[in-house]
């Protein structure tokens, strides 16, 4: 008895030692990187589920797709036309790199699109490194306005952000469930032979997913920018999170990697309360490792027969 | 006919192991240390070949392994006085079968494309550790520590020169040379091939293929670690930016560029793309992976196979 009163006390005054109102802020702040990571993920998760491809890249995709953002938004000033821009340069980027280098590997094991992939993002990423230099850039966000949360001044762009993410996201969805084509990309996913008899240009649909894969992946980048520097390591840290909330998520599984995203991102805000953010991801890959050994097919899937 | 092959693959090994031995006698100082490095590169990749051409495991962690031989060895060499290089090697291996101990654990769970992302997670794990535990690892900046001189207890001991060094290397990678390719003819190495070729017959015939995977990847991890040991005993210093997955993205490439499944393609490998970088770094200065990397795409497209594969049957029987 005496021991769980001591219990207790000792879980009364750890809860004591967070104030509420910090807890509220990690909250906002880690939902708002939540919808990003969903954004990120949810390109990479398309992409692997219609067509087995694990593309190493999208971090790097992410990151030029910021610094399109960068350089149309000091030619133009517009922060929605280089937010706009960037997905379709990066769009049509990404169709490209399926064209030169995936669909070539078509119909072999899905390994060896990792190795391409990954050859890809070295050259992406050491070509930034060239092009633009290990200095960080700065995208401008399209409005300054703060509210107060507590002592804070909260920029009212964060909460744009995590709202514009679910929009693309909500989009996304909505596309793939009633469009013609959403329907054509669902059909390639099911069964890519009979979509190709019932007349379904597969190979297209295959070019266009990973050039809106990586549409969404430019998008977020820009949409990330104003947070913290643009620089040529940045797909680095996006693509790991990536890969662990879809792991987590269940590969292929879009809602189960946007739960994923959340999740992990509100897990490593709570986390950076007591540790420094280098550290908390340590929290996200030890709930990685209890997610294999006790649900190796993913947390946000229902449990297989 | 199977005697004669046989015979000719035993004289070129010899040849090759003369040369390496002959090699820091003529080449000047630079290349000499050049060539060691591309030995112990190459160990590294013919360790991430167990997995990747005899087991069909695309490995992304081997950074880790490597890393943690490299801290291990950093460790005995800084704590214990006077430095010994044995015990350097064995608080290396130590460290990097405690860490493969783990990772197989985990990842072993998981198959294809999963092992390759949870691999390179759990590499990551130890980069962040090593990266912020700054009080003992020396965080960023990583930890430098004397070169042990080359001893065998109660007979002699002297220090090391690049051509000892050199030949110190020769020996540990040829003899794991060795040991390797007599486990992958093994019986032990034909479950991991048929696991390989087929993963649910193999489980169906009845071998516990999980406990297979684990070993596999401890013994590689085992010799990654060893190649850790070499590299800090070399470079006498150990950072965390070889903990990094891109090292184990470098361990892949050499094995892709040498040729998956032979065990001596992957230092061909090793070479190959160290020369290139060499080759490139004179035009391309430090941006010489964007021709790299194309480089290594087409070969991913157009020669799968790699430099060596086209000798693969003949080099593994």
């Amino acid at each position: 008895m005496r021991s769980s009163t001591s219990i207790w006390g000792c879980s009364i005054q750890f809860l004591r030692a967070i104030p509420l109102d910090q807890l509220l802020i990690q909250t906002i702040n880690g939902i708002v990187t939540g919808m990003i990571l969903a954004l990120v993920a949810s390109g990479l998760t398309l992409i692997f589920g219609i067509m087995d491809v694990v593309n190493f890249a999208h971090g790097e995709l992410f990151m030029l797709g910021a610094y399109v953002g960068v350089i149309v938004l000091a030619a133009t000033g517009d922060f929605w036309i280089a937010l706009i821009a960037a997905s379709l340069i990066i769009a049509l980027l990404g169709a490209a790199i399926y064209l030169m280098t995936l669909r070539p590997l078509l119909g072999r094991d899905p390994l060896t699109t990792i190795l391409a992939t990954f050859g890809v993002s070295l050259v992406l990423q050491n070509y930034a490194l060239w092009q633009f230099g290990p200095v960080a850039r700065k995208i401008q966000e399209p409005f300054t306005g703060h509210f107060t949360l507590f002592y804070l001044d909260y920029p009212w762009y964060r909460l744009v952000i995590a709202l514009l993410s679910a929009a693309i996201i909500g989009a996304l969805w909505l596309f793939l469930k009633f469009g013609t084509y959403g329907i054509w990309i669902r059909a390639t996913t099911q069964d890519r032979v009979m979509a190709q008899a019932m007349g379904i240009p597969v190979p297209w649909v295959l070019t266009v997913v990973f050039a809106i894969g990586a549409g969404m992946a430019g998008a977020s980048g820009v949409l990330f920018g104003p947070l913290v520097g643009v620089n040529h390591a940045m797909g680095l840290d996006w693509i790991l999170k990536a890969f662990i909330v879809v792991v987590v998520g269940g590969m292929g599984n879009l809602v189960g990697s946007i739960a994923a995203s959340i999740f992990f991102s509100l897990l490593e805000a709570y986390a950076s309360l007591w540790v420094s953010p280098a550290q908390a991801i340590i929290v996200s890959f030890v709930v990685l490792i209890l997610t294999l050994l006790f649900r190796p097919t993913g947390l946000f899937v229902p449990t297989p027969k | 006919m199977r005697e004669h092959r046989g015979t000719v693959y035993w004289t070129g090994f010899a040849v090759i192991l003369a040369l390496l031995i002959a090699a820091p006698l003529v080449l000047p100082e630079f290349w000499r240390r050049f060539l060691t490095e591309i030995l112990i590169w190459g160990l590294l990749a013919m360790s991430s070949d167990i997995l990747i051409g005899y087991t069909g495991m695309i490995s992304f962690g081997h950074s880790a392994f490597f890393g943690l031989g490299m801290y291990g060895a950093a460790a005995a060499l800084i704590s214990i006085q006077p430095p010994n290089l044995w015990l350097a090697m064995l608080y290396g291996l130590l460290g990097a079968a405690a860490v493969a101990g783990f990772v197989a654990y985990f990842s072993t769970r998981l198959r294809d494309i999963y092992f390759a992302i949870t691999t390179l997670i759990f590499s990551q794990i130890f980069y962040v550790m090593i990266f912020t535990w700054t009080e003992v690892t020396g965080g960023e900046n990583g930890v430098t520590f004397g070169r042990p001189p080359l001893s065998i207890p109660g007979l002699f001991s002297q220090p090391f020169t690049t051509a000892t060094l050199h030949w110190f290397v020769v020996a540990v990678v040829t003899s794991s040379y060795l040991v390797l390719r007599r486990i992958t003819q093994s019986p032990f190495g034909m479950v991991l091939q048929s696991i390989r070729e087929n993963e649910s017959r193999t489980r169906a015939i009845g071998y516990p293929i999980e406990r297979y995977k684990i070993v596999a990847v401890m013994l590689s991890g085992l010799f990654a670690g060893l190649a850790g040991v070499l590299y800090a005993v070399q470079n006498q210093f150990a950072a965390p930016d070889f903990v990094f997955f891109l090292v184990s993205g470098e361990a892949v490439i050499y094995n892709v560029m040498g040729g998956i499944g032979t065990l001596v393609g992957p230092i061909f490998g090793a070479a190959f793309f160290l020369l290139l970088r060499e080759g490139l770094s004179r035009f391309f200065t430090e941006y010489y992976l964007i021709p790299v990397g194309i480089i290594f795409v087409a070969m991913v497209i157009f020669m799968p196979q790699g430099l060596l594969g086209f000798m693969r049957r003949w080099l593994n029987e």
